[in-house]
């Protein structure tokens, strides 16, 4: 195992967002697994959304809990909640690990400075470009290849069926969920029940068969990625997570993935989403605006990535993580935390838990 | 009134309300959790919010209609019988 | 001393319910507007009460002003009459510099009843009268046109009077932005805006000065307006090679997004919206791009209204009861519902408490004294116990608030001015009986009952 990134000289107190770990697991757990890896010896904080994120009741993993505000609450409630915490315990960086929280950082990234905390994000133009609504028109005039896409912000305009548009399609929300719709009346459906949990506008898209990847990427912000690992999923859930993977080396999809960071000149922690069709070509699905659950198959590759984000969010000058050792994988295993309700209770009434 | 399912609750000051016999929980506010001792202890209403009234400010006019709309919660929470 | 009474709640824990900030308040309370306090205003002019800040509203404009002029200096305002078109916040915008922009004859009659030359009126707009068109030509105010008939029309006046109207072309064209406003205007794509253009040329009775577009509202995409500028520079650079006539100014509209938060969207408003510097880089990109710019240097003209107006204006409203709903949510009826505050049905409308609260917050639905299912102020927000009498406010709500209003069933309430030093001026009395019925005319055999 590689020594560097090492963040055992730093007293540091670390907040990392998305501690649910269930049939849909949130990056949170595996990033802070990565941080202690790296040495990292302060405080590691949670912030939730729910007193029933499971990573907080994992034994010897986070230090304290708080309950945030959900980002729709804005600017105001978040900072008057980061306010209350940092009287009671320090944050020196935080790394968001959910898509709808992003921006919320990225637009209050001077504000969280005079509080003293650090980020290691992509600026804001940055972080549009990669929107799922964006990714169609921005991508493909760089040489880049993203499937067809389609807004739609009014039922009517659902493609029928005929025409451009023809079925299976997959439905998307702007932050999360996508489904693949066989015929309109299942889209139909689906655009419902997206847009009740994520607004508009829904995102058709046309499928490519091929093979999927998916790389976890640290860019410098520069254009050029201080880290990349690429796997191939081995288990894939009915709702289609990838349960278990491998670490892979391909040429052209490594090649793929810097054009893409370089056209986008990305900072810091993303997934790129790939579908390779049967003449080997890539095709851009997703940019995802952060970790993916599955950072630590980074780590064990040799690339502790989340540990760089924190010296990248301290203004460390960054080396470039060494390359990604093929042929090691992971394949998560799902296990029962035993707590007293009092714990739960606690956090739910008094919005905190410190355990240490 | 009946209120043997509040016996049962397992409270703490901070407003945590456990029910061991359905597995749900609770949370309450300060005054939730007041009244609900109150009653455990057998208190009528008319004595609650005269207990209220001399803790809180509020008029008793006030803290009736609060307590009328609390006990409704409480029944539809099946933890209280009216 | 007695503790603070906040009524008792319960509920029950389940997981998706669990976000609770138990005994602390994220919610920040206002409790002044530009230093006057809320009670006080209430106190004075009654509730619930529109208010506006004169200091917000003249810093916005400069603001826009500013910013854009760093990216291209050549920056006309012009106030959208139907964002707002209360006397005196018309009258603040005509002195920092607007020009007025009007879509309607009663419109164009209130700028030039406030005292606008007609030379600094755009006159908007896909439905102006025959005699509407008359007063405006003769006048001298600028006509943007938004299809043949009208042109004809305005031709046919021209030749009547014997007057040279200033007029610009309305165009339509994709920006990437959905839905495209197709329905205003000429389409660039398709060539229609340049044969306009040649039609208008061709009978010799105007003097195009101007192109004009307005893509939509509430943008949240300021990539688009650099599409749009775009293909306005260009279509100015083809008239200009190919017949010759190089417009005075392009007029990019409005549509900028205000802070509110759509209510289709997860993300608030300060996250999702672009700043006036987003948009305002856009549009100086595709002006400092383009040749035609570079070698006519067009005035650029914004017609913004509500990202100047709607962070200026709030709404102070009264508690007049609550009660709790089978959902287990809270619902407060105030004193102020859709009728005054329209606006509710587009955005999660920010509600505040007017002081600090302690304890825990209850999710509570906020609606208006009208006896209609639809009068809601605001779905469910996690909320303090708030006692009847007491005061919130609703903001942003300077937009669209006080054109869009409606009657029913209300006297429309009072509207306020705080001037920059900190003082409530009335700019609009509370309607009474007489300024509803005035106009109607009941017949005599009517009157005994």
């Amino acid at each position: 195992m590689s020594s560097y990134p090492s963040l055992a000289a730093y007293d540091i107190n670390i907040a990392v967002s998305g501690l649910k770990t269930g049939d849909n697991p949130q990056p949170g757990v595996p990033v802070i697994r990565s941080l202690k890896t790296a040495g990292f010896a302060g405080k590691s904080i949670a912030l939730v959304y729910d007193s029933m994120e499971s990573g907080i009741y994992v034994e010897d993993l986070v230090d304290a809990a708080f309950l945030l505000p959900y980002p729709s609450a804005g600017a105001d409630a978040f900072l008057n909640r980061i306010d209350q915490i940092l009287q009671i315990m320090r944050i020196d960086v935080i790394i968001p690990t959910l898509d709808a929280e992003i921006m919320q950082y990225i637009r209050l990234e001077k504000e969280l400075q005079k509080r003293g905390i650090k980020t290691f994000l992509p600026s804001e133009e940055c972080f549009l470009l990669r929107d799922k609504t964006k990714l169609a028109s921005y991508f493909p005039p760089m040489g880049i290849s993203v499937p067809d896409t389609l807004l739609v912000s009014d039922i009517d305009n659902i493609p029928s069926g005929g025409g451009d548009y023809e079925y299976p399609l997959m439905v998307k929300g702007r932050y999360y969920e996508a489904f693949k719709a066989y015929n309109a009346i299942e889209a139909q459906q689906y655009f419902h029940s997206i847009v009740e949990r994520w607004g508009l506008p829904i995102i058709f898209q046309k499928m490519v068969s091929g093979e999927e990847y998916n790389i976890v990427i640290v860019g410098d912000g520069e254009g050029g990625m201080l880290g990349m690992v690429a796997q191939k999923k081995l288990v894939i859930t009915d709702k289609g997570k990838g349960f278990g993977g491998v670490v892979v080396k391909n040429v052209a999809l490594e090649d793929f993935a810097r054009r893409t960071i370089d056209a986008l000149k990305w900072r810091g922690a993303c997934e790129l989403e790939v579908m390779m069709d049967s003449n080997g070509n890539c095709h851009l699905i997703e940019i995802n605006p952060r970790f993916p659950a599955w950072v630590r198959l980074a780590e064990g590759a040799g690339q502790n990535q989340p540990a760089l984000t924190v010296l990248g969010a301290l203004g460390e000058p960054l080396k470039s993580l060494p390359e990604a050792k093929t042929g090691t994988m992971f394949i998560r295993h799902a296990e029962d935390i035993i707590a007293d309700i009092s714990q739960m209770g606690n956090l739910t009434v008094q919005s905190q838990i410190i355990k240490r | 009134m009946n209120t043997e399912r509040i016996k049962n609750l397992a409270m703490n000051d901070n407003g945590f309300i456990f029910d061991p016999s359905s597995g749900y929980s609770y949370s309450a506010n300060e005054l939730g959790i007041y009244i609900l001792r109150l009653l455990n202890e057998g208190q009528s209403k008319e004595a609650i919010i005269a207990a209220i009234a001399t803790e809180y400010e509020a008029t008793p006019d006030n803290i009736s209609s609060d307590i009328d709309h609390y006990f409704l919660m409480l029944e539809s929470l099946d933890l209280l019988e009216l | 001393m007695k503790k603070e009474y906040i009524a008792p709640n319960i509920e029950r824990n389940y997981a998706g319910n669990l976000n609770k900030y138990g005994a602390k308040s994220v919610v920040r309370h206002i409790d002044n507007i530009d230093g006057v306090p809320v009670k006080e205003l209430l106190g004075k002019y009654g509730s619930p009460l529109i208010v506006f800040s004169e200091n917000t509203l003249r810093k916005r404009y400069r603001r826009l002003q500013d910013t854009m002029n760093m990216h291209y200096p050549h920056l006309q305002q012009a106030w959208s009459y139907k964002t707002n078109y209360l006397g005196a916040i018309c009258s603040i915008y005509h002195q920092e510099g607007a020009w007025a922009e009007v879509v309607s004859g009663m419109e164009y009659d209130m700028a030039r009843a406030l005292g606008m030359p007609a030379s600094q009126i755009i006159f908007n707009g896909p439905g102006k009268r025959e005699h509407e068109l008359q007063k405006a030509i003769t006048e001298g105010a600028k006509l943007h046109i938004d299809h043949l008939d009208e042109l004809y029309l305005i031709e046919k006046i021209a030749k009547k009077e014997e007057e040279t109207p200033q007029v610009a072309i309305r165009v339509n064209m994709e920006t990437g932005i959905h839905p495209a406003w197709s329905r205003f205007g000429f389409n660039y794509e398709n060539g229609e805006a340049f044969r306009a253009i040649q039609r208008l040329l061709s009978g010799a009775t105007m003097n195009l000065i101007g192109l004009h577009t307005h893509i939509g509202t509430f943008i949240l995409d300021a990539r688009a307006y650099y599409y749009a500028a775009k293909a306005l520079l260009d279509l100015a650079q083809k008239v200009y090679e190919e017949l010759g006539i190089a417009v005075e100014y392009i007029d990019l509209g409005g549509g900028f997004a205000s802070q509110n938060t759509l209510l289709g969207s997860y993300t608030p408003g300060e996250f999702a919206s672009p700043s006036l510097e987003q948009y305002a880089a856009a549009i100086g990109e595709a002006f400092n791009e383009s040749p035609f710019a570079a070698q006519h240097k067009p005035m650029l003209i914004l017609e913004t209204g509500r990202a100047l107006i709607d962070e200026a204006g709030s709404t102070l409203s009264t508690v007049l009861g609550k009660k709790n709903l089978p959902t287990g949510e809270r619902a407060v009826i105030l004193d102020a519902g859709v009728n005054t505050t329209i606006t509710a049905w587009w955005y999660k409308l920010k509600v505040s408490p007017t002081r600090a609260f302690p304890g825990a917050y209850q999710n509570t639905v906020f609606y208006g004294p009208l006896c209609m299912n639809i009068d809601v102020i605001r779905a469910a927000v996690p909320f303090p116990d708030l006692h009847t009498g007491e005061a919130v406010v609703l903001s942003p709500t300077g937009a669209y608030n006080n054109t869009q209003w409606m009657q029913f069933i209300e006297y429309r309430p009072a509207i306020v001015l705080i001037s920059e030093s900190g003082n409530p001026e009335l700019i609009r009395q509370r309607e009474n009986l007489e300024d509803v019925i005035v106009r109607e005319q009941i017949p005599n055999r009517l009157k005994d009952f």
